[in-house]
């Protein structure tokens, strides 16, 4: 079963912090034989509307393919208890959203390789 | 008799009451998704879901989108889950 994994996390920390407890997170799911199969990071973003007095937040995607059921339920858990992380969201994907997000990351490396190819010029 | 008279009274007031010319918006609705072939409306690009949103950040209905009902859907579904990320205001004065 695949899913899809977006959260904010807490601006007040700073970039390594934000970055550690994505790493936390996806240990997590190393530890449970969920194997992972895009993460992204999007940075600091502004949000569209103030979550707990913050104008912004840092975004991390986690897409992962899981066969045991009870893993998302302590994924949440983890996130309810974890008070650097403002707001969450867990989505399963169907084949067309698979599909989808393979298209996009295809798209997101080709971005990158261009970008890298206007730096080496 | 009396019909009659009636009528032709209130075709007169009709006439005077209806605007003088309607701009019929011609041409078909047709779905976008159908369409171009969409299949899944991602809730991460919010830019793409503005479209289906109104100034002040509600969504649009079918029949101003010209959607079809399934799609509908899952851009209803799509804008509510931008909107719990923070990717889309709940409601705003965003001028487009």
């Amino acid at each position: 079963m695949h899913y899809e994994t977006v959260f904010i996390v807490n601006p007040v920390l700073s970039e390594e912090q934000a970055g550690q407890t994505a790493k936390k997170y996806e240990d997590f799911l190393k530890s449970k034989k969920a194997d992972i199969t895009s993460k992204e990071s999007w940075g600091l973003k502004k949000l569209a509307y103030s979550i707990e007095k913050k104008k912004s937040g840092f975004y991390f995607l986690f897409e992962f393919k899981s066969s045991n059921e009870d893993l998302i339920s302590d994924f949440e858990l983890d996130f309810k208890r974890d008070e650097r992380v403002m707001r969450w969201i867990t989505v399963k994907l169907d084949k067309h959203a698979i599909a989808y997000s393979e298209k996009r990351r295809e798209r997101l490396q080709k971005k990158e390789e261009k970008k890298k190819l206007k730096i080496n010029k | 008799m009396e019909t009659k008279l009636d009528k032709t009274e209130n075709t007169s007031e009709l006439r005077y009451l209806t605007p003088v010319e309607m701009d019929v918006k011609s041409g078909k609705k047709y779905c976008r998704f159908k369409k171009m072939k969409i299949k899944y409306i991602d809730y991460k690009d919010a830019d793409f879901l503005l479209r289906f949103l109104n100034e002040q950040g509600k969504i649009l209905p079918r029949r101003i989108t010209g959607n079809s009902l399934k799609f509908q859907r899952k851009v209803a579904q799509a804008i509510k889950r931008a909107r719990h990320l923070g990717l889309l205001p709940y409601v705003s004065d965003l001028l487009k």
